[in-house]
């Protein structure tokens, strides 16, 4: 196990369109050790469709917008057609970090026109109710009290932008108003894709990642490495 | 005979456990990561709990270099360190040792130098006695592994 990773991701290749990928967030390498092994525990055991997920551990928020491709350097990826190498169904960040907050990064992917789509849960260990509401406010999903166990994980699945997740969650019936919101959004959505069979990539916010389409030629080898998409990125 | 070993060992890691949940050392988190662990991560618990032991002893470092600044102490920066320990200890179960970072950030709000440093000693204290026991633990378990796993040929089974 490499415990001094600040950085830690499984490998996930576009065709794997089946595979839940979760991008988690946590300055603490504990958290993000116990987060990675609940989240892949709850795969297994049949709480994410196939139970396939791979899961994305950083550091900082600032990291997590920088696997997004959101961060400074890439001012300019929502315009010049950057792609993300992998697409996320879910976002899992901690409240309190250095540097940025998880409210920051909420805020962060809330006001990107590609990623404000993905569902975001925030965790934090105190349980302060302005925080809790701000966050909700502003468009994260749930907001889970730490410790996290595994209830709280399964919880997450009816978060999930996949489609055949969403089929299932209907009867969640929480009080979140933003949630029923966003279902609202997907059905206007899926009348324009009425002919394709559902697929996990119609219903994402970045255009065309892992559409089963797309011919991957030598992308998945290159794009399979996020750290090596940086380096490639920035030397363009 | 050694089949006894084991079960032996498997009741003495849970006494230990009991006494250990019985005494607020650790609460049910704790728990939870053991059902973290499984055939494919079979040494989880032991894995993160390095982890923290690692953290953790750094942390401790931290803080007790910033409450013996001759200068004033940076009390901010020490609630800072003991939210992050406070968040890794509340993770593993570590309940006596979240309870104490809870009162030191107390004091460290209020700048309350003689309170931050009973609390630091406790802190300390409360820190050696959790990883002697989780150290214990551990030792059992690899020992009861040990010998679940000899086989011998047993004339009566």
């Amino acid at each position: 196990m490499d415990t001094d990773a600040v950085v830690s991701f499984d490998h996930v290749s576009p065709e794997d369109s089946h595979e839940v990928h979760v991008l988690a967030v946590d300055d603490s390498l504990v958290d993000r050790k116990v987060i990675e092994r609940l989240l892949k525990i709850s795969a297994c055991k049949g709480f994410f469709l196939d139970g396939k997920i791979a899961v994305t551990a950083v550091d900082s928020g600032i990291r997590a917008l920088q696997f997004l491709g959101l961060d400074e350097q890439r001012r300019t990826s929502e315009s010049d057609g950057f792609v993300p190498s992998l697409k996320v169904d879910l976002i899992i960040t901690d409240y309190c970090m250095p540097e940025m907050t998880g409210y920051e990064l909420l805020k962060k992917i809330k006001e990107s026109s590609m990623f404000r789509e993905i569902p975001v849960v925030i965790m934090s260990s105190e349980n302060v109710l302005p925080r809790i509401d701000r966050c909700l406010e502003e468009g994260a999903e749930d907001f889970i009290v730490k410790p996290v166990k595994l209830s709280d994980v399964k919880r997450l699945k009816g978060y999930m932008t996949t489609k055949e997740v969403k089929v299932g969650s209907h009867d969640r019936g929480s009080g979140v108003e933003i949630n029923n919101k966003r279902k609202l959004e997907e059905e206007e959505e899926t009348s324009d894709m009425s002919s394709s069979p559902p697929s996990i990539s119609t219903l994402s916010s970045s255009p065309s990642v892992s559409s089963p389409s797309s011919s991957p030629t030598s992308s998945p080898t290159v794009l399979a490495s996020p750290i090596r998409r940086l380096k490639m990125s920035t030397t363009d | 005979m050694l089949g006894f070993g084991a079960d032996l060992l498997w009741a003495d890691m849970n006494r230990l456990l009991a006494f250990l949940f019985h005494q607020g050392v650790l609460d049910e988190q704790f728990l939870q990561l053991q059902q973290l662990q499984d055939e494919a991560s079979p040494n989880f618990v032991s894995e993160v709990v390095n982890i923290y032991f690692h953290e953790s002893e750094k942390l401790l470092n931290n803080l007790r270099g910033l409450l013996m600044e001759r200068e004033l102490s940076d009390y901010k920066k020490m609630g800072i360190h003991l939210n992050q320990f406070m968040g890794s200890s509340s993770s593993i179960g570590a309940k006596r040792v979240t309870n104490i970072c809870v009162a030191f950030r107390a004091a460290t709000d209020q700048s309350n130098r003689a309170g931050c440093l009973r609390a630091l000693e406790m802190l300390e204290h409360e820190y050696c006695y959790l990883k002697n026991k989780l150290h214990e633990l551990f030792q059992i378990e690899q020992q009861r592994a040990l010998v679940a796993g000899v086989r011998y040929p047993v004339q009566n089974q």
